[in-house]
C-alpha cells in the first residue's frame, strides 16, 4: 500500500479530514526546503505536496509565479527535488509526498528516467496540472509500475461524463479546483463546493480533496465540512515571499498559519 | 498518389499530429475546448458558415491576395522567378487577419461578449482589435511588456480600436509570456470569454482551426499560379513562428510532392549561438507548452529557454505542432535565417520593388535570396509576404542609429 492510501485509511478510521501544505521547492532557497517540509509536519500536515518550479506556470497566479521565479533563480531542476525528498526521508518515513507541477520539467529528464528516481527517492504521487486523463495513456502506467500515484484534478467545469474517466483514472485522491481561476485567486464559497463534490461521491471512492481559495481556519473549516482534505498552497507561499530576506523566519510562520488551520478542521465534528 | 495523403487526414480525434499536438491544459479548461471543438466541427461542415466567412475575407479583408511577380528582384537574384502572396494588402496589413475573422465568427455564435487575445508583433492584437470592433465585443489583448516597447504603433492602434492592452510583465516578457497570462485570463473568465489564439498552436482545436482558417492563402496561391505561370510551383517559402502563416500557404499543397516547402525560422545571432528563436531548424527537443506538444526550446531541466529574434512575431520557444510532424516526416524543410540577413532582405526589397515586408516576412525573403539563384529561370518560388513592415519602421530606425 502507498503512504498516501495509508495515510487516508488512518485519517478514515480517526474521522479526521487531511491537511495537505503545498510549498514550491527551492523557494525562497533550496538549503531551506527540507527543513520546511518537517515544520509543515510539525504543525499537522498529512500529505506534502512538493511544487516542481516551471518557467511557465500556466495555471498559477503571482504569488506561485514569484515563487518558482526565486527557486529558479538557484537554478532548481528535478535532480535537485529528488535529493530534498531522499533528505527529508531520513527523518520521516511516513508523510506521503506528492510532486505537483508541469509536464515539460518530466519530459525532458524522460518519463521512465523521472518515474524512477522520483520512487527511489521516495516520492509516493504525481500531480501534472498540465496533463489531463486524456495525454495520461503513457504517463499513467510507468507512474504505476513505480508504485506512483497519478493525482487528478477536477474543477467545477468538469462534466460529469468527463467526472466518470477522471475518476476512473485517478489515485491516491482527487484535487477539487475550487475556483474558476488560477492559484492564490480569491475566496471560495463552501456551498458551491459542496454541490460539485455531491455528485462525485457516486462515481469514485477515493479522497475529494479541495484546494484553491483556501487562506486561514475558518475557510479550511467551511471546506472540512464537506470534503475529505483541504490543501492550501498561496497562502503558505506567500509567508515565504514576505520573509524571504529572513528566511530562518519562515518555518516558524508556516507552523503558526498551518497550526490554525489543523486546529480548525480537528474543532470539526467527525466525518 | 502523393506520398503524403495521410497528413491531410491530421489531426486525430484527440488532436494528435503523429507524437504532437494535443490538449495539455489544466482542467478548468476542458469543456471549453470540448465545446469549441464541437461548435467547430459542426460549423466547418456547415454551408452559410462558409459562405459567411467567405463574404467577409471578400469584402472587409479585400480577398484575393495578389500573387505579385517581383521581376525586377527575380532578375536580379539570376534564378527562378519569385511571386509575392501578399498578405501585405489585407485589411490590418497580416494574414492574421484571416484567422480571427474566423474565430470572430465562431465567437459571435457562442454568444461570449468578450474577446482576449495574445500578441508577439502586435498583428494579431490588432486583427482581433478590429474584429472586435466590428462585432461590438469587448476585447482585451496580453501583449509582453517588452513587446509593447519595441511595437509602440500597433499597442497605439489596438488602443484605437477599443481594446484594453495589457503589458505582461512576467517571465521573459515576449509573446510566451503574453500567452500564459492569456490562459490564465481564459481560465478565469471561460464563461463569458472567447479566447483567439494567433498561431497553429495552442491546445486541441486550435492548431486546426487556426490552420483551416488560414488555408485560403494557399488556396488561391494555388489557382493562382496555376493561372499565372501555368503549373504549380516548384518551392514555396513562408517564415515560421508559431506557423501560421507557412501553414495557411502550405496546406493546400501538402500532396503536391513536387512542390518544396521552406519554414523559416528566426535565426536571431545564429543557430549556433544558442541566441535565436529556431526549435525547428535547431533540433530543440520535444517538449510540452500551452497545451500541444511540440518542438520546444528549453535547457536541461525543462525550463523554457529565452528566445532572441529581431522581430517580436517570431520571437517564441514553440512551433505549432503540425510543422513538427512535417519536419519529422520530411515534408517541409525547416531552416533559419539569422538577423542581418533579414534586414538585408528587408531594405532589398524595399529598394528593388518598393513593397516594405514586414520582418517576419523578410525572413521568408532571406531565405528566398539563398534559393533562387540555385534554381533555373523557368522555374517558380512562392514566397508568403505574410505582412507589411510599417510597423517595423522604428526597429530598422533604431538599428540605423535614428529616433523619432
Amino acid at each position: 500500500m502507498n503512504r498516501i492510501d495509508e495515510r487516508f485509511a488512518e485519517l478514515k478510521a480517526q474521522g479526521r479530514r487531511a491537511l495537505i501544505p503545498y510549498i514550491t521547492a527551492g523557494d525562497p532557497a533550496p538549503r531551506y526546503t527540507v527543513g520546511f517540509m518537517h515544520a509543515l509536519v510539525e504543525a499537522g500536515a498529512d500529505v506534502i505536496e512538493l511544487g516542481v518550479p516551471f518557467s511557465d506556470p500556466m495555471a498559477d497566479g503571482p504569488v506561485i509565479q514569484k515563487a518558482c521565479e526565486r527557486a529558479l533563480k538557484h537554478g532548481v531542476r528535478l535532480t535537485h527535488l529528488f535529493e530534498m525528498v531522499r533528505e527529508f526521508r531520513q527523518r520521516d518515513d511516513q508523510t506521503p509526498i506528492v510532486l505537483m507541477g508541469y509536464l515539460n520539467p518530466i519530459e525532458r529528464i524522460g518519463l521512465e528516467a523521472f518515474a524512477e528516481q522520483a520512487a527511489a527517492a521516495g516520492v509516493d504521487g504525481v500531480l501534472t496540472v498540465d496533463m489531463p486523463p486524456e495525454e495520461a495513456d503513457e504517463f499513467g502506467p510507468i507512474l504505476k509500475q513505480q508504485g506512483l500515484a497519478s493525482i487528478f484534478l477536477v474543477a467545477p467545469t468538469t462534466s460529469q461524463e468527463r467526472a466518470a474517466t477522471i475518476c476512473a483514472h485517478g489515485e491516491g485522491y482527487l484535487y477539487y479546483v475550487a475556483l474558476k481561476g488560477v492559484t492564490g485567486a480569491a475566496t471560495l464559497n463552501a456551498a458551491d463546493v459542496a454541490e460539485h463534490l455531491a455528485p462525485l461521491r457516486g462515481l469514485t471512492d477515493l479522497p475529494l480533496c479541495v484546494g484553491f481559495g483556501i487562506r486561514d481556519g475558518a475557510s479550511a473549516a467551511e471546506v472540512g465540512k464537506v470534503a475529505d482534505g483541504v490543501i492550501v498552497g498561496s497562502a503558505l507561499v506567500n509567508r515565504i515571499a514576505e520573509h524571504a530576506e529572513r528566511p530562518e523566519a519562515i518555518a516558524g510562520e508556516l507552523k503558526a498559519i498551518l497550526g490554525e488551520m489543523r486546529q480548525a478542521l480537528d474543532a470539526l465534528p467527525a466525518h | 498518389m502523393s506520398k503524403f495523403s495521410d497528413l491531410t487526414r491530421l489531426p486525430d480525434a484527440r488532436g494528435h499530429f503523429g507524437p504532437y499536438g494535443g490538449r495539455f491544459v489544466s482542467e478548468t479548461l476542458s469543456f471549453a475546448l470540448d465545446d469549441l471543438e464541437k461548435t467547430y466541427m459542426r460549423l466547418r461542415e456547415d454551408p452559410g458558415f462558409q459562405a459567411e466567412f467567405d463574404y467577409d475575407l471578400a469584402h472587409y479583408v479585400g480577398r484575393p491576395s495578389p500573387l505579385y511577380h517581383a521581376e525586377r528582384w527575380s532578375k536580379q537574384l539570376g534564378g527562378a522567378q519569385i511571386w509575392l502572396k501578399r498578405e501585405d494588402l489585407n485589411h490590418t496589413g497580416a494574414h492574421k487577419v484571416n484567422n480571427t475573422i474566423g474565430q470572430a465568427l465562431l465567437a459571435k455564435m457562442s454568444g461570449k461578449p468578450r474577446v482576449i487575445a495574445e500578441t508577439g508583433a502586435g498583428q494579431h492584437g490588432v486583427a482581433t482589435a478590429t474584429v472586435a470592433a466590428r462585432l461590438g465585443l469587448k476585447c482585451e489583448v496580453y501583449m509582453g511588456a517588452e513587446d509593447v516597447q519595441r511595437q509602440k504603433l500597433n499597442v497605439y492602434r489596438m488602443r484605437l480600436l477599443g481594446a484594453n492592452v495589457i503589458a505582461v510583465e512576467s517571465g521573459t516578457r515576449t509573446l510566451k509570456d503574453a500567452m500564459n497570462e492569456a490562459l490564465r485570463d481564459w481560465v478565469t473568465n471561460v464563461d463569458d470569454t472567447f479566447y483567439i489564439i494567433g498561431t497553429v498552436a495552442g491546445p486541441h482545436p486550435y492548431p486546426m482551426l487556426v490552420r483551416d482558417f488560414n488555408a485560403v492563402v494557399g488556396r488561391e496561391a494555388r489557382r493562382q499560379s496555376l493561372e499565372e505561370f501555368g503549373k504549380l510551383p516548384d518551392a514555396l517559402i513562408a517564415c515560421v513562428g508559431g506557423g501560421s502563416n507557412a501553414m495557411g500557404l502550405f496546406y493546400p499543397f501538402v500532396e503536391d510532392d513536387d512542390v518544396a516547402m521552406y519554414g523559416v525560422e528566426a535565426g536571431g545571432d545564429g543557430v549556433e549561438t544558442g541566441r535565436h528563436a529556431a526549435p525547428l531548424a535547431s533540433n530543440a527537443p520535444r517538449g510540452v507548452l500551452h497545451g500541444n506538444r511540440t518542438y520546444l526550446m528549453s535547457d536541461e531541466g525543462g525550463q523554457v529557454a529565452d528566445t532572441h529574434s529581431i522581430s517580436a512575431g517570431l520571437d517564441y520557444p514553440g512551433v505549432g505542432p503540425e510543422h513538427a510532424l512535417w519536419k519529422d516526416v520530411g515534408r517541409v524543410q525547416y531552416v533559419a535565417a539569422n538577423d542581418d540577413a533579414v534586414l538585408e532582405a528587408f531594405r532589398e526589397l524595399t529598394r528593388v520593388e518598393g513593397i516594405m515586408p514586414a520582418l517576419e516576412s523578410a525572413h521568408a525573403l532571406a531565405h528566398a535570396k539563398v534559393l533562387a539563384p540555385t534554381l533555373r529561370p523557368d522555374q517558380n518560388i512562392v514566397v508568403n509576404l505574410s505582412g507589411r513592415g510599417d510597423k517595423d519602421i522604428m526597429t530598422v530606425a533604431k538599428i540605423d542609429g535614428l529616433e523619432f
